[in-house]
């Protein structure tokens, strides 16, 4: 704990990213009627990404000063900066890849630029918080700004209901969450991370700490889509614009894993194993049969993305040496994949996005053979075939969980695995062998898309070909994460 | 100051809640549910009051009571609620949803009762005159950070409420 | 005297009730104020906390929350007014897409 009355210079060091990303949010906001109407949205969005590209260097610089801030409020380690990367890396990619999708559907740029940085803020909070009062904060900005940015397609009905949805059920499930941290107060006392840790690691455990956890568990397990919590998502994504789910799909989710894994492991959660366990099985199982029946190509992936947050959730499950570097590997390279497959799917949608279906991906390999071959990268890497970051996250999940004895829970990981991999070659079955019934218009891809794609499929391959460096790190992180 | 008749006061004052709190989802008209969660939210402060938190009772009732409630109520005009009154107030997961609250409620009485021992049997005295100094120290020095990164939640909301409240983006 | 258990049992009576409000009401603005009773639940616990630990950070925590509520009840109330003007109905049954 800092003993000056006022914080160090060094402390603003260790919140450097979010003061960037608030500041460049406070900017587009300030100068979006300042600037003109037709050159607005183009100029706002440099803003935005300038904003982004910022905080990742403040990230970068800020790692060299790693240590608490803020009266053991904030703690930065290899651990919060990865997440931090993250975050601000997904950031970026997804302004990259909204450029072009504000014009075709007339969206406001301010607004939306502006939450998409604040909620950016939120999230990053979320990873170097050790206070849940502050976790919970952190939460709430992220949570917030995704509802709003969920309900940014206002010529359609379907877009303000999905943010209607995604409210409700998010504050439901945010009253849990604040109810487990008022358990967990009453358990140990405190509410700070190293502080429960220590009481829970002392032996005697009070029951109230169970059920902290459990409905700490309930909450967290809404936000990420986890079943039995998962029925918000195909409504939400759907309703969503495109850019916003594939941002809303990695970001805040990468950052409520980080927010897990620390509640979990770093406070030494009891009685997690067989919460886990059977959250991780029933979101693979409800996630991948759900996808199977899918005709629109937004709920598949939201289908889909039920069924990862169950096989990131088996990491949960093993031991702390390996299911952490496991987890955040996993959240890396789903962050990749999934990111790059809902820009090509936003840009695909046009207009309105009017074409979701998988009838409307009938042809596209002929029709745009560029676009195609990257969604089938995509595709593959969410299956998980070799040479792309799916594979490895799900190899390192799956040993992580044998090591861990887990053997039944793999079993149904790679079953589930196998049933994933009819419904991702479903799509690609479309896009190169059938015909297009309607020839659906594809515009050429803009330059921000196309620098988007290319960062996107570049690190899902590079996870796929080198998973060393960043597995490296993992486990260096969570080595320092249980060593606090 | 040394209580008087606590144990008549907090059974009056949880009635109150409870009853209120009922209220609150058991009425048709939703006027009548927000002037009873005010009802619910004023008992409440007068526990806070009992559990020696005067300052959290006062923001209690200026803010929750005063403010928030006051934002249910202009909303509650906005919109047209003749109709939402001649509707059907329960759906049809009313058999699901009461035995999922039950247990939930169940659960956690039974928490308590198991972790019966390890709350004290009186609720402490704490220090009337020295609560909203401490608070305020606490506040503006230990949570000093959580108290400036609130205030980018209001700004959120703000923006948020304004984007979806306008008639066109 | 009342021992503190009364207190917790009590929040958690107001969150179970709550909890009963959204998952059996149609109507939106009730729902969202059973969201808020939940809310009130979790602050009367915190102030108990505070009471048994002799630690007044409870009761901070109780300010946060009531931040939080109203943000979100402020962007809530939005999202209602937003919903209502395109479908004129506040019953969530009709809202046909919202399948809760």
């Amino acid at each position: 704990m800092s003993a000056s009355a006022t914080p160090l210079a060094v402390e603003y060091v260790r919140i450097l990213p979010e003061l960037v990303l608030s500041i460049f949010g406070m900017a587009v906001m300030v100068l979006d009627p300042l600037i003109d109407e037709r050159r607005n949205q183009r100029t706002l969005g440099n803003i935005a990404l300038l904003g982004s590209l910022a905080a990742i260097i403040a990230t970068l610089y800020q790692s060299q000063y790693p240590g608490p801030g803020f009266w053991n409020m904030v703690n930065v380690d290899a651990f919060s900066v990865f997440f931090h990367f993250l975050v601000t890396t997904v950031t970026a990619i997804v302004i990259l890849t909204s450029y072009d999708y504000m014009e075709v559907q007339q969206i406001r740029a301010g607004e939306y630029y502006g939450l998409i940085l604040f909620g950016a803020v939120g999230m990053c909070l979320m990873s170097s918080a050790v206070e849940l009062v502050l976790i919970f904060i952190a939460l709430e900005i992220s949570s917030i700004s995704t509802y709003i940015l969920a309900g940014f397609r206002r010529r359609a009905a379907i877009s303000s209901e999905a943010s209607l949805k995604y409210f409700l059920l998010g504050s439901f499930a945010t009253a849990f969450f604040l109810y487990g941290v008022a358990l967990m107060f009453g358990a140990t006392g405190s509410t700070s991370i190293s502080v429960i840790s220590q009481v829970l690691r002392s032996g005697q455990i009070p029951v109230l700490a169970y059920a902290g956890i459990a409905l700490m568990f309930v909450g967290l397990g809404f936000k990420v889509a986890a079943a039995p919590f998962h029925i918000w998502t195909p409504d939400v994504y759907e309703g969503a614009p495109s850019p916003v789910v594939g941002f809303m799909s990695t970001a805040p989710k990468a950052a409520v894993f980080a927010v897990l894994l620390r509640i979990m492991f770093e406070a030494n959660a009891p009685g997690r194993l067989w919460l886990i366990w059977v959250t991780a099985a029933l979101s693979m199982t409800l996630g991948n049969i759900g996808a199977l029946v899918q005709d629109n190509v937004k709920r598949l992936l939201a289908y889909s993305s039920i069924a990862h947050a169950g096989y990131l959730l088996v990491a949960f499950a093993a031991l702390p040496s390996g299911g952490i570097p496991a987890a955040m590997f996993y959240t890396a390279s789903y962050a990749a994949m999934n990111v790059g497959a809902f820009a090509v799917v936003s840009h695909f949608a046009s207009a309105g996005e009017r074409y979701v279906t998988l009838e409307d991906y009938s042809g596209l390999g002929r029709r745009s053979p560029l676009l195609a071959a990257t969604l089938t990268i995509f595709l593959l890497s969410l299956i998980g075939i070799p040479i792309t970051g799916g594979f490895f996250a799900k190899f390192y999940v799956f040993s992580a969980a044998l090591q861990a004895n887990l053997v039944g829970l793999v079993i149904i990981g790679v079953l589930n695995s196998a049933i994933g991999a009819y419904y991702y070659l479903r799509i690609i079955v479309m896009m190169y062998m059938r015909e297009p019934r309607e020839e659906a218009p594809v515009p050429a891809a803009p330059i921000g898309l196309r620098a988007a794609l290319t960062l996107t499929v570049f690190a899902t391959i590079y996870l796929g070909i080198l998973p060393g460096g960043v597995l490296e790190y993992a486990s260096r992180s969570a080595a320092e994460l249980m060593r606090q | 100051m040394q209580p008087v008749a606590t144990t008549f006061f907090f059974y009056f004052l949880s009635a109150v809640t409870v009853i209120s709190g009922i209220a609150v989802i058991t009425r048709r008209n939703p006027v009548h549910s927000a002037l009873a969660l005010i009802v619910a939210l004023l008992g409440q402060a007068g526990l806070y009051l009992m559990l020696y938190a005067p300052f959290v009772a006062g923001v209690q009732i200026i803010l929750y009571a005063g403010g928030i409630m006051v934002l249910f109520l202009f909303v509650i005009m906005l919109v047209n609620i003749e109709r939402a009154q001649k509707e059907e107030q329960f759906n049809k997961q009313w058999i699901v949803g009461i035995v999922a609250a039950l247990a939930l409620g169940v659960l956690f009485v039974l928490v308590y009762m198991k972790g019966k021992g390890l709350f004290p049997q009186t609720v402490a005295q704490l220090p009337e005159g020295e609560n909203t100094q401490g608070i305020a120290m606490l506040l503006y020095r230990d949570y000093m950070f959580a108290f400036e990164i609130a205030s980018l939640l209001l700004l959120v909301a703000i923006i948020g409420a304004v984007v979806m409240a306008k008639k066109r983006i | 005297m009342v021992p503190l258990s009364y207190y917790l049992v009590l929040s958690g009576i107001l969150f179970a009730c709550g909890v009963l409000g959204f998952l059996i009401k149609r109507n939106i603005i009730t729902i969202f104020m059973s969201i808020e009773l939940m809310l009130n639940g979790v602050n009367l616990s915190f102030v108990a906390f505070a009471a048994q630990w002799h630690a007044l950070s409870g009761q901070v925590f109780v300010f946060f929350v009531m931040v939080v509520a109203a943000a979100e009840s402020a962007v809530g109330l939005a999202i209602i007014i937003a919903v209502y003007r395109t479908r004129q109905t506040l019953n969530v049954d009709q809202i046909n897409l919202l399948k809760l």
